[in-house]
């Protein structure tokens, strides 16, 4: 018994530090730019530090001050808002399109392609065409709907009113390609043999969608879900082209306060605070989603 | 449409009905939807080729009267885009190969070798995954100011370079090699570096290039990390060049098209030449994550 406990005890001192070996420049990078900044910021948000003299702590001053920031609820319930639109539309298109495009179709490869050219090409300059697009007066989509007769067509990015759902156009256009490709890849895992086996039992082409399709596709809906709600939330660039949170504070956004409280303001504390928060959220969003799955998920 | 002729002379009537009111519709959604990605395109490269006059005519005129290629010329001449190219060429080419080296050799601890701590420190990688980026933002620019790396290209390259995504797409994909194999190379003799440099890495072209595609796309895309740390003009990225030009020019509505264009010409080459694997990557790192 000792001999044989003194060589697994040597193996793993070996294993350890060879597998630390090979960690090390990982671990560090890891360490120093992930892990550390995450725990610096939650102290950070318990203080009122500017970059400049001495830390002060606040404690939940910073929270606190939050729950009375009517700005920060207006971004804060933008966020939601801009989640509620655009993740079960930008799920809803990209489900269709990848069914109807598993279905053996021609120029599969074309198809694809245009529906995933908007993913890869940078936000930046994309949302510089949108901005033409939506111009009020000029734009050829109020263009097209003074043809139509409709005489005052809405202002869209420059009206407080639809200009979140302008954005929300624009991003869901950007992503459908991305959450396309998840689904197609997870209907290509679904066996042919269940529809086979439903073909000879008389199944037609709906129940076949209702009763193999969607259980089979779960588990993709049910990640895609989570991913759509955190990446919404993480939308930056799109608001800082398109409308740069305006008109007003119709389009700011948990991210976008962020970034301005802590790069323009210069109030790290409070702004961390407000990261904390924005984390909070997708985290409660994620486990509640993780908790519901087993109602729906079909593993 | 020859096949769908053929196999009618065979089926009876009642089915070839089925089947193209069926495919009527499939193939109304997915040209409709082909077509509202598209236009975005079509129409940007059109109005980078008009003169300002004739961008916002109606009915749209999808082709310009006459091609403004001096549009081009006047962007590339007033932008400084040879160098934002190269700014952010360079930012994405180190950030990429730091990024394989380093991720691949944590994935491969984490996949091949047996320590205690192995699993749970795993899991905390995992879980930072999860965590927003503004939750480390601040902290990180602070100890960017601390090195003296604010404004200048390493801070984005080494925040770039550590990435728990990558090290978790390489343990997964290591995990799918047996152990066997590297069983019989040590016994050969082979020093666990020699593992994996002369085995495992071979095996692992696909990881590597998705993780080449991904992490490329990211720094050549990124925004608010350039927005952060770079304010001197000669050290911009392309997306930060554009967006100063949009800012700046934005009544110039060809030049802005143009200089649009310009910008993602690259990407879309890139996607182009590797999207097989691009496709395959988001795919596959999607489904398992």
């Amino acid at each position: 018994m000792k001999p044989r406990n003194k060589v697994k005890s040597k193996t793993i001192r070996r294993n350890r530090l060879v597998g630390y070996t090979f960690l090390l420049p990982n671990i560090i990078g890891f360490l120093l730019f992930i892990l550390i900044p995450v725990i610096a910021s939650f102290i950070m948000s318990f203080t009122s530090w500017n970059g400049f003299g001495n830390i002060e702590f606040i404690g939940l001053e910073n929270y606190k001050k939050l729950l009375d920031d009517a700005n920060f609820r207006i971004s804060f319930i933008n966020s939601i808002l801009f989640m509620l639109i655009s993740v079960p539309i930008t799920l809803l298109i990209s489900v269709l399109i990848a069914v109807a495009l598993n279905q053996g179709v021609r120029f599969v490869k074309v198809f694809r392609t245009a529906v995933f050219l908007p993913y890869v090409t940078a936000t930046i300059a994309v949302a510089a065409v949108w901005q033409l697009i939506f111009n009020p007066s000029l734009g050829p989509i109020n263009g097209t709907l003074m043809k139509l007769g409709i005489d005052a067509p809405p202002g869209w990015l420059s009206s407080p009113s639809w200009a979140l759902l302008s954005v929300s156009v624009v991003y869901i256009w950007h992503s459908v390609g991305y959450y396309m490709i998840l689904f197609l890849a997870g209907l290509q895992n679904i066996p042919d043999y269940l529809y086979e086996a439903a073909e000879l039992d008389g199944a037609g082409k709906i129940s076949k969608f209702f009763h193999i399709t969607l259980p089979m596709l779960s588990p993709v809906l049910f990640f895609t879900t989570i991913i759509g709600v955190i990446n919404s939330f993480k939308v930056f660039d799109l608001i800082y082209v398109l409308t740069g949170g305006g008109p007003g504070r119709s389009t700011h956004v948990l991210v976008y306060d962020i970034y301005n409280t802590a790069f323009k303001q210069f109030e790290y504390g409070y702004a961390s605070a407000m990261a904390y928060v924005l984390f909070l959220v997708i985290l409660i969003i994620s486990v509640i989603q993780f908790k519901g799955q087993k109602k729906w998920v079909n593993y | 449409m020859n096949i769908a002729t053929e196999a009618s002379v065979y089926t009876p009537e009642v089915k070839k009905r089925k089947i193209s009111v069926s495919q009527i519709i499939k193939y109304l959604v997915i040209i409709l939807v082909s077509l509202t990605m598209v236009l975005p395109f079509v129409w940007m490269v059109s109005a980078s080729l008009k003169a300002e006059t004739e961008i916002f005519g109606f009915p749209i005129k999808w082709i310009p009267e006459t091609f403004h290629w001096d549009n081009y010329t006047k962007v590339w001449t007033t932008v400084p885009f040879y160098l934002y190219y190269l700014n952010t060429l360079k930012i994405a080419v180190i950030t990429t190969i730091l990024v394989i080296i380093n991720s691949s050799l944590a994935g491969y601890a984490f996949a091949k070798i047996k320590f205690p701590e192995s699993n749970r420190l795993f899991f905390i990688y995992v879980a930072t995954m999860m965590i927003p980026y503004q939750v480390m933002m601040i902290p990180q620019f602070m100890l960017m100011k601390q090195l003296g790396l604010v404004n200048s290209h390493w801070a984005l390259i080494i925040l770039g370079a550590f990435n728990p995504f990558g090290v978790f797409l390489f343990r997964q994909f290591f995990l799918s090699i047996p152990d066997e194999l590297l069983e019989a190379a040590r016994i050969d003799g082979l020093s666990e570096f020699g593992i994996y440099w002369r085995i495992i890495l071979p095996l692992s072209k696909p990881a590597i290039a998705t993780l080449v595609i991904f992490s490329f796309m990211h720094s050549w895309n990124d925004f608010l990390g350039p927005l952060i740390y770079l304010t001197s003009d000669h050290l911009y990225t392309l997306q930060l060049g554009i967006q100063h030009f949009i800012t700046e020019y934005n009544t110039e509505y060809a030049l802005l098209m143009a200089a649009a264009v310009s910008a993602i010409v690259p990407t879309i080459i890139v996607y182009f030449l590797a999207q097989d694997h691009f496709i395959k990557g988001v795919a596959n790192t999607g489904i398992k994550g």
